[in-house]
């Protein structure tokens, strides 16, 4: 089962200038894992150490946050996107 | 948008809902994202929450930037900028704007607050934690 990702720009350097890729998973973070394989550099920025997602980064699933799903555990039973919207903030 | 070297036009229907956000906030900063087509021109501006409540930092609700998303793409628009106001401070990107900055080819609107009665209105690129100033040009007749 194969997703597509859309990334913001600011992570496109991480994979090839790409600016949606995709990834095979049964859940979110299992497309994040397989997609670690080709872009281990995207990956990096896509989760915390503690392989948490980290605060600057909104992972929408077919429209839905995921942090409101049951995060990376967040089953995907079909084709899907997967949206990531970087935290726009500032001071 | 590609636009070094020129200015970008801000229809007044933008400046007033920037400025009118802006005031609407107050004494909390307020935020939101900019629209624009194809052409490089601004078609819209999405006054968003500041889910941080504070008047010296502001985080758009990721929720209200995904529908701002959803609706720009649904026009055939792109996300191609984002406005804050500056409660206290000048209309210039703060060092906090500067570091957080999350797109290298987005436009930094800044509503300036310092005179509540001529409200100042900039526009920046910030690449590189580089600011550059863009010339905002300001239309009535949009």
């Amino acid at each position: 089962m194969t997703h597509t990702i859309r990334l913001p720009t600011i992570l496109r350097v991480h994979a090839g200038g790409e600016a949606t890729v995709s990834a095979r998973g049964g859940t979110v973070g299992e497309a994040f894992a397989d997609l670690g394989k080709r872009y281990p550099g995207l990956v990096r920025q896509l989760l915390d150490p503690d392989g948490s997602v980290p605060v600057f980064v909104n992972v929408f699933l077919n429209d839905e946050d995921i942090r409101y799903l049951q995060g990376l555990n967040t089953p995907i039973s079909a084709p899907s996107e997967i949206i990531l919207l970087p935290s726009v903030a500032g001071g | 948008m590609s636009d070094e070297h020129s200015s970008i036009l801000v229809p007044e229907a933008i400046r007033k809902v920037m400025v009118s956000h802006a005031r609407r906030c107050y004494p909390e900063e307020a935020c939101g994202l900019l629209a624009g087509d194809a052409d490089g021109r601004l078609t819209n501006a999405y006054p968003l929450t500041n889910v941080a409540h504070s008047p010296v930092n502001y985080v758009i609700d990721p929720a209200e930037h995904f529908g701002a998303l959803r609706h720009a793409e649904s026009k055939g628009w792109d996300l191609v900028g984002v406005f804050h106001s500056h409660t206290h401070s000048p209309a210039y990107p703060s060092a906090t704007d500067v570091a957080l900055a999350a797109d290298p080819d987005w436009l930094y609107v800044l509503v300036g607050m310092e005179r509540m009665d001529t409200l100042s209105v900039r526009g920046f690129r910030i690449r590189d934690h580089q600011i550059t100033e863009t010339t905002l040009s300001f239309d009535s007749h949009h």
